[in-house]
Order: C-alpha cells, then structure tokens, then sequence
C-alpha cells in the first residue's frame, strides 16, 4: 500500500470530485461537504464507470406510506444501472452480500506531512505551505 | 455543481471475440434532422398541429426513466445531442470495443402509432431513408429495420416491399403496445409483405396503442413498466399463435425484443393445456401452440434474465432452444448488458458462439 499525493485541497472543493488513473486503477475522489472520500471508477456489477453517476440519498422506508430519504449526497448511483453504494464504505444497497464498490481512504495531510514522507506525488510539487489530499491504496 | 476533471480514457488493446448487438437505439440528433427525408408539407404539418397518437396528449415516456432519456450517463455524445444520435459517438463507445461485427438499429418512437395514418406513414418511410443515410451506409457493421405505421397495415405492406432486397435493413419492426394483439387481421398485411421479402418481424417492447400497459389497468411506478413488458408480450405471443399468423404465413420469423424468455416455457405449456380441451375453438391450428413458438420465435436476450441458480437459467434455454437466442445491449439505454457479464460459466463454446453471434448472422442472413 502506497500513500499518493493527488491535489492540493483547494482544487478539490466541496460538491467536486477528480477522477484520476494510479498504478493502472481509475479511481475517482469526492470531496462530499468538506469531507474527502474515494472510490474505485469501476462498478462491481457490469464495470461501468461508476463514479461518474450522480450522488444521491439513501431512501429508506419501515412500512408502506413511511419513507425516509436521509444520508443525501452520500450515496453513489451508477450511471448505467443504477445500482447504490455508500460513498463511506462501499456497501451496495441492491446486494450487498455478494457486491461491493473499492473504497480507499482520503485524507488531508499538511505539506510539511507530505514532505516527510513516505508518499507518492504524482505529478505537483510539493510545498510545505499548502495542505495536501492524500489517498491510500 | 460538480467540478469534474476525467483523463481521457485509454484505448483498449485486448481483441474481444466478435458479437452481434441485435438492439441498438439509433437517435436524431435534433428536432428537424428528419426534415430532409420528409416532404415540405409534412415539415409544415408537424409545426402546425404536430404528432397525435394513440396514447392521446403526450409523447412516449410518460415519466423521467431511471436516468435521462432513458439511457447511460456516460452516452451523452461529445459534439451534444441525445445518447445515441452520433455514430462516430457509437463507435467509440459501443462498436468498436466490444467488436461488434453486426448491429441491428431498432429506431423507437418513429410514427408508428400515430392516428394520422398518412403522417406515420411518411415519418416511419424518412426513418427508413434516414437509417441508410445516416447509419447504414457510413458503418457496414450496422443494419436497419424497416419501421412501418403498424395501425394501418396496407400502407405498412407497402413500405415493406419498397425496401424488398435492400441489404440496408434486415427485419421489419414492429412494437409491442399496439391498439389491437398483433395477431389479428388488420396486422396481416404486414406479415404477409415481411414473409415475401423474406425478412423477420422483431417486436420491440412499447408502443403508443393507447391501452394499458398491463391488462388490469395503468401502473404507478416505472419499475411496473419495465416488468410489465414481458406480460404485454406475452399477449402478443398469445394472440399470434392463436390467430393462426404462422399456419398463415409459414416461413415467418419473429423476434421478441427486450420482453424477457424466461416466462417462454410457461406460456407454452398453459396454451398448449387450454389447446388440448378448448381446440375446437381454433381448429385452424394443426400444431400445438408451443411448437409455433419454437418453430417461429426468436428472443433478444437484454435484458438478460438472471436467476439465483445458473441452472434455471439453462433450463429455460433448453425448452427454447440454444439457436433461438441473439444477444443485445439495447445501446444506449440504461439497462445496457455488458457482453462479457451476461452469459454464466458452464456453456459450451458453441453454444457461447450461437449465443453472441451465430444465430443472429443465420436469421439476419449475413452468414
């Protein structure tokens, strides 16, 4: 497991997401209301490009006539089939015994952070000054 | 908003096995790109009083479909327009990564189903003339089929034999929710021209009839209608059989077009239990009703049927038979099938082979 340097956090505002390719992998990263999430681009259905549907909410309903509609913007919905996953950890909503979307860890981590290392900048010159988003994987 | 930064992606170096694509939904890329293929007056009539069909006051989709038009999000063209109006779109995204060696247009919402019989005539003819112009003669690989104004069976008859031997097209389409089951005699006309130029009927689920899409009434939710489908075809099945349509026209084909097979063997049984006490009815009928439906029926696979236990599955190919089925995407609709995802582990490489390709080369004629 590498930790890959991929923007500076003023790139990625919120309601953004970068799409990117490492070691081979398309991986797209959200920043959801101010927090980093991401997700591997592949759909674990039919492998389409998973991350380019639109972010939703989670309805959910106890009976008939009851639903709740919670959790918005935070719920993946696939471009082709529609299948959902959460954005947190991966989970689907259709079959989540036998599916699950790659989720890897985001964080921010200060320049002088990164600096230290052990991280892989991809392709920014890393400074001290400014705070960096980090992905795992 | 989202901002969205996406590298191009990277071509594809793997040579996949060649496949037929048996339903791909070809689009216009604007309102007036008919125009050319229409006459003036029929240019002037559309903006004047515009398109009445059977369903009354409103166009296909009554409702917003799962994603916009009804298709993939990642199918909208480059250069703008629907998903499915470039063809230069279509190869990149469909044809050429898939190797797709036969694809069959199936143009939906055309004019059929337009209570002006005279203006579903002359739309479904400059759809015809626009899948050449447009498709067909720019992409081999693509084949059209002949639309027709199903409601008005001579005109439609008549449409069929102007393209009698036209390598452009390769079946006659027809769509599911008509004003009366397909079966009876007002359709007649329409398989009677198919046969004599010897190309297949496909039936595509939808259409504009103006009846329900379920016998007991309208549905709520959309989910209802993509399930409703296979029932509306089966009544169309129904109806063909026991009509008499294929003691009729016997070198008839059909295609059943994104309805589901899975309900195909328990249609044939219960037509076959009710033919053996209730036949004096339809005496015209020599066979028993399921053997026409293996005999003269064809289905596209999309969307594929996809039970818990592979087995089931194989089970129904079997009553259907492994020569029957044609693979399909329904390019560039949301419920799109991945080729490569569709078919379980545990089928013959030829049967595999009929599957993705073979059979829709036999029927289509391309062998």
């Amino acid at each position: 497991m590498a930790r890959h340097v991929i923007a500076l956090v003023e790139e990625l505002p919120p309601g953004s997401r970068k799409f990117l390719t490492i070691d081979e992998r398309p991986i797209a990263i959200f920043n959801i209301k101010g927090e980093f999430f991401g997700l591997l681009n592949r759909c674990p259905h039919q492998g389409a490009a998973l991350c380019e549907g639109p972010l939703i909410g989670l309805a959910q309903s106890s009976d008939p006539g009851e639903i709740e509609y919670t959790r918005l913007g935070e719920i993946i919905r696939c471009p082709w089939h529609g299948w959902e996953f959460d954005i947190r950890t991966g989970q689907s909503y259709c079959d989540p015994k036998r599916f699950r979307a790659r989720a890897y860890p985001v964080n921010v981590e200060s320049g002088s952070a990164v600096v230290k290392g052990p991280y892989v900048a991809e392709t920014l010159a890393v400074s001290v000054e400014s705070d960096y988003v980090v992905v795992d994987l | 908003m989202n901002v969205q930064f996406r590298p191009e992606p990277s071509a594809s170096v793997s040579v996949k096995t060649a496949i037929a694509d048996c339903d791909i939904h070809p689009a216009r890329a604007t309102a007036t790109e008919l125009y050319p293929f229409l006459e003036k007056r029929w240019h002037d009539h559309l903006e004047a009083y515009g398109k009445q069909a059977y369903h009354g006051m409103m166009e296909g989709p009554p409702y917003p479909k799962a994603q916009p038009n009804a298709s993939r999000r990642d199918a909208w063209p480059p250069e703008g327009g629907p998903q499915g109006s470039s063809l230069s779109f279509m190869q990149k995204q469909l044809l050429d990564p898939y190797n797709v060696a036969l694809g069959v247009l199936n143009p939906l919402a055309s004019g059929q189903g337009l209570r002006n019989q005279d203006l579903a005539g002359a739309i479904c003819s400059a759809i015809n003339d626009w899948q050449i112009e447009k498709w067909t003669s720019k992409d081999s690989r693509l084949k059209g089929s002949i639309v027709v104004a199903n409601e008005d069976g001579l005109s439609a008859a008549a449409e069929i034999r102007r393209r009698a031997g036209d390598p452009n097209f390769v079946q006659v389409l027809l769509l599911s929710r008509t004003v009366e089951p397909l079966g009876q005699r007002r359709y007649w006309p329409i398989y009677e021209a198919a046969q004599e130029i010897g190309l297949p009927v496909g039936i595509h689920a939808f259409g504009f009839g103006g009846n329900p899409l379920t016998p007991s009434g309208w549905p709520s939710f959309y989910i209802e209608e993509m399930v409703g489908h296979s029932q509306c075809q089966q009544t169309v099945l129904a109806s063909l059989v026991l009509e008499g349509v294929f003691e009729r026209y016997p070198k008839l084909k059909m295609v059943m077009i994104e309805a589901g097979f899975g309900w195909a063997p328990s249609l044939g049984w219960r037509l076959d239990k009710s033919f053996e006490r209730l036949h004096s009815e339809v005496p015209y009928l020599k066979r028993k009703p399921s053997e026409y439906i293996r005999d003269h029926i064809w289905w596209t696979t999309q969307p594929m049927e996809d039970p818990e236990r592979r087995d089931h599955l194989f089970q129904v190919i079997e009553w259907i038979g492994w020569d029957k089925l044609l693979f399909a995407t329904d390019y560039p609709h949301w419920d799109f099938d991945e080729p490569s995802r569709v078919l379980p582990a545990g089928v013959s490489d030829a049967n595999r082979e009929a599957f993705y390709l073979g059979n829709a080369k036999k029927l289509y004629g391309m062998s």
